[in-house]
């Protein structure tokens, strides 16, 4: 066997990688470029499939576009809100320094207590749903039509149709706005997790319209802007908004509106409990007249 | 040394033998990177850019090294690493001396290294015996007809996204359903032109 026939291949291939490998050890140096450290840790945050599901080429694309803050820190759907929040431990700032925030729902116009135009029988998405006449079959036009067009953008579980309406679970919220995004009624926007009181009503009707289509709708009576104490809430376009810079989530305003449409879970519970003992009182009355009647 | 009238060749390697939908070459990229039309132009620019270097380079190596020392057969090898070292020196000079450039296609060109369409050509330019011009010109036809596939296939994608498509088919399936498509629509180009 001729020695020349084993030594030619490793010499010249061997040769070949020494050369390139040489050739671009002296290339990485003359060609050098500091990089922002934050892309290789993003990196390592991400699940590493380079999957490409996320419309970059690979995870290393998505860092960069991460970093250079054209991609949302949750794009990733493979790592879901782990890699989420990993990643947004990197970015730093922007998690820790703003107020966490979920996504709300400004409608609690569900089956039972809001009217309905007509019977939708068409494909489950509310952008669709809505370009028909009145906005959809919901009787207010600016209510949810639960068609659960939020539901599918969110990536997390987050936010579910109940009797009708969709409902956020604020525990799973990553608050990355992408079904506010989706929804084609501008319903849901992004509020601060610590801040309970809520209105959960959209309609901009006046409060006569807004009686017949909806027991819960906003009248626009301004019973709860005369009674914050802190300017927080006003009635503007014949709905209530609450300014959350001012807000100190006192709960007047839920306590005092006529139509039970600012939530608080304080306050439901209060007026729950009164409610019940109203009930039960209502309930023990009767009872007691019979008695003295009896006894007459 | 063979060169074959080289509008012809152009032609046929972006239409009749398109690397993607009529030879399965480079499906990787053609699927992991087609989601939108932007990203998916990004990487047809940065193949056509390591193509036709690399058909280039090859066609040195092989007919300068591998050949007057008779080691045709590790022409695999020595490929390989031709492709990987270029893409690496490739990404590098990109990223020094032109930022613009590499931030328009740079992210993918560490891709390319694994597309196998690259490898592909510089196969194929052995095989046939072309000429230095001919090689080139097959690497750059043959990225052209990558670029089109990928550049169409990502407008399509899009297209999917809007639809009501049943669960079963979201995501990959439906996109290689598409891909089938558009890869019988090509097969009209066959024989159209024979080299």
């Amino acid at each position: 066997m001729d020695i020349n026939s084993i030594l030619f291949p490793v010499l010249s291939i061997g040769g070949l990688g020494l050369v390139f490998g040489a050739g671009l050890g002296y290339a990485g140096k003359v060609f050098a470029v500091e990089e922002d450290p934050r892309i290789g840790e993003v990196t390592d945050c991400l699940p590493g499939a380079n999957c490409g599901g996320c419309g970059y080429p690979g995870c290393g694309g998505l860092a960069a576009a991460i970093v250079a803050g054209t991609a949302p820190v949750n794009a990733c759907p493979v790592g879901g809100a782990k890699s989420a929040l990993a990643v947004s431990e990197v970015m730093g700032v922007v998690a820790e320094e703003k107020e966490r925030e979920v996504a709300f729902v400004k409608c609690h116009g569900t089956c039972d207590v809001s009217a309905s135009k007509y019977t939708y029988a068409g494909i489950d998405d509310c952008g669709m749903a809505s370009q028909l006449a009145g906005g959809g079959a919901k009787g207010c036009s600016f209510g949810c039509l639960g068609l659960g067009s939020c539901v599918k953008a969110c990536a997390f579980d987050a936010i579910h149709i109940e009797n009708g309406v969709a409902v956020v679970d604020d525990e799973k919220c990553v608050s990355c706005g992408k079904c506010a995004k989706a929804c084609p009624k501008d319903l849901i926007i992004m509020v601060p997790a610590s801040k309970n009181t809520r209105v959960a009503c959209n309609s901009k009707d006046a409060g006569k319209v807004v009686m017949s289509n909806c027991s819960v709708g906003c009248i626009s009576c301004k019973i709860c802007e005369k009674n914050c104490k802190f300017d927080a809430i006003h009635v503007i376009d014949n709905i209530a908004v609450i300014d959350y810079t001012k807000c100190k989530d006192c709960g007047v305003c839920a306590m005092k509106c006529p139509k039970n449409v600012i939530e608080n879970p304080k306050i439901k519970a209060m007026k729950e409990k009164k409610a019940a003992e109203a009930a039960e009182a209502a309930k023990n009355a009767p009872k007691e007249t019979e008695e003295t009647k009896t006894e007459e | 040394m063979v060169q074959p009238n080289l509008i012809m060749l152009v032609l046929a390697a972006i239409f009749v033998n398109n690397y993607i939908l009529s030879q399965f070459l480079g499906i990787c990229p053609f699927l992991g990177v087609s989601k939108k039309v932007e990203t998916a132009a990004g990487m047809g620019a940065a193949v056509i850019f390591v193509m036709s270097l690399a058909s280039a380079v090859t066609y040195f190596v092989y007919n300068l090294v591998l050949v007057p020392l008779d080691i045709k057969y590790l022409y695999n090898i020595a490929f390989i690493l031709v492709i990987a070292a270029l893409v690496q020196l490739v990404e590098m000079f990109l990223k020094k001396s032109s930022p613009a450039l590499y931030q328009a296609l740079g992210v993918y060109l560490p891709l390319i290294t694994t597309n196998c369409a690259v490898l592909g050509v510089a196969v194929v330019n052995m095989q046939r015996n072309y000429t230095f011009l001919a090689s080139v010109l097959n690497g750059f036809g043959g990225a052209v007809g990558f670029a089109l596939a990928i550049i169409l296939f990502a407008g399509i994608r899009e297209r999917i996204e809007f639809n009501n498509i049943p669960k079963a088919f979201l995501g990959f399936p439906i996109a290689l359903v598409a891909a089938t498509l558009m890869s019988i629509a090509f097969l009209g180009f066959q024989g159209l032109i024979t080299l």
